[in-house]
């Protein structure tokens, strides 16, 4: 595994319209830095996380996936984080399986209040991204320009 | 292909100083289908608005991308000034280059890259948006308070002065909350019952206004403007209609030995009672638990004296279905209990009381008649500590609650200062960490608590309280005199904190409203929506909201009042067009999706297809009803065969913005 300093992951988020997004624009509001390489989706709700669309951001050079969503109990549309939570649970042992690092991927529960808890799970997830190198065991080597 | 124009904006220096908005247009200009990239100072402004409107006319645009701020701001705006030029609302996309970039991003050539990309995803997105067109759902003009406390009576007065009819459910056999149970008020120390009690009767008279007393909330369906309400009407055993409130049933009643909640069980009341004197409704309840008939069967005192012929053994529980508009929650408070704070001996001693209970000792229509008594002897005392903050501001959370329950100083001075006033003396002590009185005259009434009135304010807590010899030591801390201090109480009253009522949580998950780790509704916007939950159609008033006096629950009712006003106004609601939506062709009827609607939004229908062999077969179907759906996306993900796919955050676009971020 190759690993410079100068590496950057590419990080995609995806983020529940209602808790996390707004935590996301919560910590810009309050100025606190995240590394530029997260790049946010916004999804109405954790449970819109369709388990493809983190298969295709590896496939298409993401080196770190994560999905936030609102706390257990405090979902807007009540069970939605529940459903993603199990989903994604699944789709970790299938990551396993494939051999993928689990540190690759992430769910968090980030609230509309936690501008600060956003941005240290991002400055978190991206120092660990950046230590486990490039994705290159799901990349697409055809998707590659 | 879609004409697509790309805005981005300038935000006057908050986006263009650390983003070269030039560069993000001039590299956006590049991507397939855009016709015009164009920046501005302030899109936001009339003139960026009408920038964007005469772009859409001159270049026959039909897809939009705004780099700007959080959709959360603008998306409104910008949508609605699409529309006025003849665009699709729903053909805008948003990219977020201020609080997800330039505001967390100091290096420009970073923030730069980083805008376009999110602008690249954005028109990626509008590439394959479709036209939608919001439904309609009409509105029923009825409102439901949920909670008959000052809040809830103050919400529901204000909500039929408008002519809308509203409905209070109310758990207790009487309306009036904790409101009902106070002396007198700070800081003016108006008696309280002089204020409550007509606003309760006004509730009861006014033709608009419905209160189910000793009632709760079931179940709620629907959605705003379309809720479905099942309210249990517990039973009373006693007719409310021809009960005339004389309450001779609640004197002969034979079973005297039943605690009595209002006055905090300090003294006791009958089986069949009525709460107190001013209750609304004034009907008589029997308490099933204790009921010599009821449980036994042999008695029947009240039916045989009651003249009305009101009483009724064989009264069921009763489901009452009813249709509303917009529900507000106002479920209010109670003080914790005290059972985690021994040091204060709260269970070894009957002289150690609550704020609360000191208030019915307090009050004339209390177990004691207004005289202060020590519960255990019945003697006058002559020394009294109060302790604030028992459970409030405590760190951990394990044993209290984090937050201020902001009315505890208030009536802690209120209490010490009624003491000194009927009793000049005894010698009161108030043990507090800070003094907390922002509110129009408060500070000036604890002043008064303090030199007119000359009770001992001693910063410092309180360790330990001893029951001894009949008194009560108190050890303690003077953290300005620094020293301990010790001293012989003939009584020690507890400022508890306050919680949000156990009913709330329960109601919160039926209303799909959020709360937050204190079990306190969360409002929509803390500073700019503050009486609304996120939940549309649902509203919050009075402390279910966060710790409040009275003043402030009266100001957030009236404001809860006129937003439900607002609502019920409307004919009609334009509906979220963003909604879930199945592939007939594609759906084979598994009913995955169905079972993780959390609204009930899916339901099946037998459809006629072409089989292979061209002959006519019924296939079972989802179908979404649009006006329930909420588009949270569940089902998409549940669907097996790829049928289900959720409009304006489609499969296929949010794949694409994946793309455009990976690339």
């Amino acid at each position: 595994m190759q690993v410079t300093t100068d590496f950057k992951p590419t990080i995609v988020a995806f983020c529940c319209n209602w808790c996390s997004y707004a935590g996301a624009d919560l910590s810009g509001t309050n100025r606190l830095q995240y590394p530029a390489n997260v790049k946010i989706i916004r999804i109405p709700c954790s449970c819109r996380m369709n388990p493809t669309f983190l298969l295709r951001a590896f496939q298409r050079g993401a080196d770190g996936v994560i999905l936030c969503g609102c706390h257990p109990g405090d979902c807007h549309y009540t069970t939605g984080n529940y459903y993603a939570r199990r989903r994604m649970t699944q789709l970790f042992s299938l990551l396993d399986f494939l051999g993928i690092e689990r540190e690759r991927t992430r769910v968090e529960w980030v609230s509309a209040a936690e501008g600060a808890k956003f941005a240290q799970v991002m400055n978190d997830f991206v120092a660990t991204v950046t230590r486990l190198g490039r994705n290159r065991r799901l990349e697409d080597l055809r998707c590659r320009k | 292909m879609q004409r697509i124009g790309v805005f981005v904006c300038w935000c006057g220096s908050n986006i263009a100083a650390t983003v070269d908005v030039q560069a993000v247009s001039d590299a956006l200009a590049q991507e397939p289908g855009v016709v015009l990239s164009t920046n501005y100072q302030y899109m936001c402004s009339q003139a960026g608005q009408e920038m964007i409107q005469s772009a859409i006319r001159e270049h026959g645009l039909t897809g939009v991308v705004i780099c700007s701020c959080s959709p959360r701001m603008h998306e409104a705006t910008f949508r609605k000034a699409c529309q006025k030029a003849g665009l699709n609302p729903y053909m805008v996309e948003i990219a977020n280059i201020r609080e997800q970039c330039s505001w967390i991003h100091k290096e420009k050539a970073t923030a730069t890259e980083k805008a376009i990309a999110l602008g690249k995803a954005a028109v990626a997105k509008v590439h394959l948006n479709a036209p939608l067109t919001a439904g309609q759902s009409p509105v029923t003009k009825r409102a439901l308070v949920i909670g008959g406390g000052i809040a809830g009576i103050q919400t529901a007065l204000d909500i039929a002065d408008a002519g809308f009819a509203v409905d209070i459910v109310e758990i207790q056999p009487t309306i009036g909350g904790n409101m009902a149970q106070i002396d007198k008020t700070f800081p003016t120390l108006d008696c309280d019952a002089c204020i409550l009690t007509p606003k309760m009767v006004d509730a009861a008279q006014n033709d608009k206004n419905h209160i189910l007393s000793y009632s709760q909330v079931e179940q709620v369906q629907g959605f705003v403007g379309n809720f479905t309400v099942t309210i249990r009407k517990k039973a009373r055993y006693v007719d409310e209609t021809r009960c005339t409130g004389c309450g001779l049933c609640t004197e002969k009643c034979p079973q005297k030995k039943v605690p009595n909640e209002f006055n905090l069980g300090m003294d006791n009341r009958r089986a069949i009672y009525i709460p107190f004197a001013q209750a609304v409704p004034k009907v008589a309840v029997i308490d099933p638990n204790y009921c010599t008939m009821l449980n036994t069967g042999k008695c029947g005192v009240c039916s045989k004296i009651c003249t009305a012929g009101a009483i009724n053994y064989h009264q069921k529980d009763e489901l009452i279905t009813r249709q509303y508009g917009a529900i507000v929650a106002a479920t209010g408070f109670n003080p914790i209990s005290m059972e985690k704070f021994d040091e204060y001996a709260y269970s070894q001693s009957p002289d150690v009381v609550t704020s609360l209970e000191f208030e019915r000792l307090m009050n004339a229509a209390g177990p004691t008649g207004g005289v202060l008594l020590r519960p255990s002897d019945g003697q006058h005392p002559h020394t009294l500590v109060f302790v604030q903050c028992v459970g409030s501001r405590c760190d951990g959370g394990e044993k209290g609650k984090p937050y201020c329950s902001k009315i505890c100083c208030m009536y802690t001075a209120k209490h010490a200062m009624l003491t000194r006033e009927k009793y000049p003396d005894t010698e009161v002590y108030v043990f507090y960490i800070d003094v907390r009185t922002p509110g129009k005259n408060f500070d000036e009434f604890y002043r008064r608590a303090v030199e007119e009135y000359g009770v001992h304010y001693v910063k410092g807590m309180v360790g330990k309280v001893v029951p001894e010899n009949g008194k009560l030591h108190v050890q303690a801390s003077d953290l300005l005199g620094g020293r301990q201090l010790h001293i012989d109480a003939d009584m020690v009253v507890l400022a508890a904190a306050i919680e949000p009522d156990k009913s709330a949580r329960p109601l919160a998950t039926m209303l799909t409203a959020s709360m937050d780790t204190n079990d306190f509704f969360t409002e929509a916007h803390p500073k700019l929506r503050p009486v609304e939950s996120p939940t549309a159609g649902v509203f919050l008033s009075g402390v279910c909201q966060g710790p409040k006096d009275i003043p402030e629950t009266v100001a957030q009712a009236g404001a809860a009042a006129a937003k439900v006003i607002g609502l019920l106004t409307k004919d009609h609601l334009t509906c979220n067009p963003c909604v879930a939506h199945s592939d007939e062709a594609m759906c084979n009827g598994c009913s995955a999706c169905e079972k993780v609607c959390p609204y009930g939004a899916i339901t099946y229908e037998s459809k006629p297809f072409r089989a292979p062999d061209r002959s006519t077969v019924l296939r079972r179907v989802a179908q979404v009803n649009p006006a329930v759906c909420q588009g949270c996306g569940a089902c998409t993900v549940a669907c097996p065969s790829g049928a289900m796919d959720l409009l304006g955050f489609s499969n296929q676009q949010i794949l694409a913005e994946v793309d455009a971020i990976c690339k």
